[in-house]
């Protein structure tokens, strides 16, 4: 009210400069239809699910109206964190994720490393095609072909393991737990090992060649370009995905578990997200399951931070 | 000294080559061995020991599953959304890119801040889907168009492109008297081919490969089921060994075993996909480091 009155007090700068801004707002008037739409909808599709955090502090009852909700303060959240199986669900979150973060990164980084040896362009560049291709199927198609890979009648894994007599009799891979953590994580290399190269050979693209030639003639070897050249060149763009990455460490997603797990398995496969869709939509316990989503991204924060501060830290640079 | 080096390095050389092609292998079988299974005769199968050719050819189990009124309808809606959707999203995506990289629109600021912050968070599942059952879109074939329509990570990619393009261009077009809708119609748009190409092939993937939509909103609504979710329930109801329920289904698998209608949909489920994939590849590399360098 108080800027209101402010503002009509009669000011030729202020006044002129107000007018001008509606003048050129009615200007921009095509740039604001295009975008407004947008706004709306990312208010409505973003914004107001986080509003929807409050739930977790009441007791929604979906036939109840938004005032209507009974308010149980921390009451989910004391359930949530009192249940053993939230623990166990933690823990296969947390395992898979960081195989999934170690392998996924070690392993591209080496494919990368390897493919820029290469000298035939034809043979690489077939290689480089076939790799990025199971990157784009589902993960439906994925967990249909891993499960018809490892099946015990006729599956490729199998035979193989037996045709090299490593193993007397087909492994049911599927079935046993102690594999799960493992299966999901090579599925995973196996669907985005090209395609998570993709930044790296960029990366390793736009080194200059400069450095190469320099080392060349001071006799470095092969093996010792690629360790003091290549692999710092791609250093930052590594750190940068990596940090990123940490704070995808609790909300991996739960396609791979939901697809390829199995009623025999669960106490390996079940993940956050699965246990929230469990718990929140099967059982319509909307609050409990909103409350699973709460800790999930506060989590996600913080981990984003630490490993930038511990980033900060070392390298006296910041990525967000 | 050069004799050892250049051994070493022939010895790396092969040993590239032997790693790249287990890799090459090891992609490509599963798709070569589902693709022989569901050419092959269905009791055959059964015998075992198909690897990458099919041994009793046959079309049989593509008949079968084309008799399946499910997939037929999953295919039919899974095309639309696939084409009507990447046609909104690609639109959306860059009408609104093209806003955000004008210099001097007014609202560039704030409307920059507001859709970056949502790249950090998330709603979560369970606020997402109260959302969409209070905007009562469950049960309906918007629930795959809507709620999807952006993707603020394809907005930025095309903003970075657009700003790459000489401001000149635009300048000159507003003194000819051209207003903000036509330059972008008809100047950034078609400029815009290449990284709009790259931004179609991921919607496009992303909506025919999608199936938890179909599993959270749809799932009681056979009308509205995807390719995908399709393929999820024949693969998890013999996973578990119960029979696919179709009601044309029972007296199908009688004469074709499940194993092999498993294998005839997956691949109807990926062929669209490596269909287009070698003519976008060029596209897609580029969009994803460009992307990635600008973030």
């Amino acid at each position: 009210m108080k800027s209101l009155t402010a503002t009509d007090v009669p000011q030729k700068g202020t006044e002129k400069k107000r007018s001008s801004v509606w003048k050129r707002a009615l200007q921009q008037r095509y740039l604001y239809l295009m975008s407004l739409p947008f706004v709306i909808w990312v208010i409505v599709f973003a914004y107001v699910p986080v509003w929807g955090w409050i739930t977790a502090f009441q007791n929604y009852k979906p036939k109840n109206s938004f005032l209507d909700q009974k308010w149980v303060g921390l009451d989910n959240f004391v359930e949530l964190f009192g249940d053993e199986r939230f623990y166990l669900v933690l823990r296969n979150t947390l395992a898979m994720s960081s195989m999934g973060l170690i392998v996924g990164f070690t392993i591209p980084v080496i494919f990368a490393l390897l493919l820029n040896e290469m000298k035939g362009q034809f043979f690489k560049r077939s290689i480089q095609t076939i790799s990025y291709l199971p990157h784009f199927v589902s993960w439906v198609v994925v967990a249909g072909l891993v499960s018809k890979m490892l099946s015990t009648d006729g599956g490729a894994v199998n035979q193989l393991l037996m045709s090299l007599h490593l193993i007397e009799e087909p492994v049911q891979f599927m079935a046993k737990g102690s594999w799960f953590w493992g299966i999901v994580t090579l599925s995973d290399l196996w669907k985005e090992l090209g395609w998570n190269s993709i930044i790296f050979l960029a990366a390793m693209a736009g080194i200059d060649p400069e450095l190469y030639e320099a080392s060349t003639v001071d006799g470095a070897g092969r093996f010792r370009k690629m360790w003091h050249i290549t692999l710092p060149g791609i250093r930052t763009t590594f750190m940068v995905l990596f940090i990123l990455s940490i704070g995808h460490l609790v909300s991996i997603g739960f396609e791979k578990q939901m697809l390829l797990g199995n009623p025999l398995v669960t106490d390996y496969s079940e993940v956050l997200d699965l246990y929230a869709l469990k718990y929140g939509i099967q059982m319509s316990r909307y609050s409990y399951g909103t409350a699973i989503g709460i800790f999930n991204s506060v989590v996600s924060i913080l981990l984003v931070l630490i490993a930038n501060g511990i980033y900060k830290r070392v390298t006296k640079e910041s990525i967000i | 000294m050069q004799g050892i080096q250049r051994s070493s390095d022939k010895i790396f050389d092969i040993f590239i080559y032997v790693i790249m092609a287990i890799v090459g292998i090891v992609t490509l079988y599963p798709f070569l061995n589902v693709l022989a299974i569901s050419l092959n005769d269905s009791v055959d199968t059964v015998r075992g020991g198909i690897t990458i050719f099919p041994r009793e050819f046959t079309w049989k189990n593509y008949e079968t599953i084309f008799g399946f009124e499910g997939l037929v309808t999953g295919f039919k809606n899974s095309v639309i959304r696939t084409v009507v959707g990447t046609l909104f999203g690609v639109i959306a995506a860059s009408m609104l890119a093209y806003t955000l990289s004008r210099p001097d629109f007014q609202g560039r600021r704030w409307m920059s801040f507001l859709f970056a912050m949502t790249m950090y968070f998330s709603g979560g599942l369970i606020p997402g889907f109260l959302l969409i059952k209070n905007l009562g879109l469950i049960g309906s074939f918007y629930v795959y168009i809507i709620p999807a329509l952006l993707s603020v990570w394809n907005v930025f990619v095309v903003r970075s492109y657009i700003d790459g393009l000489p401001y000149a261009l635009q300048e000159s077009a507003k003194i000819d008297g051209a207003n903000d809708w036509t330059i972008f119609w008809r100047i950034i748009l078609p400029l815009c081919q290449p990284v709009l190409a790259t931004i179609a092939l991921f919607i496009a993937v992303g909506h025919w490969n999608a199936w938890f939509d179909t599993y959270l909103y749809n799932a009681r609504v056979p009308e509205n089921t995807t390719l995908q979710y399709e393929l999820m329930k024949v693969l998890q109801s013999t996973q578990s060994g119960n029979n696919y329920r179709d009601p044309n289904a029972q007296q199908a698998i009688a004469a074709v075993s499940p194993e092999s209608i498993k294998m005839a949909i997956t691949i109807v489920v990926t062929v669209p996909i490596l269909l287009v994939y070698p003519f976008l590849q060029k596209y897609f590399v580029k969009g994803m480091t460009l992307g990635a360098v600008k973030s």
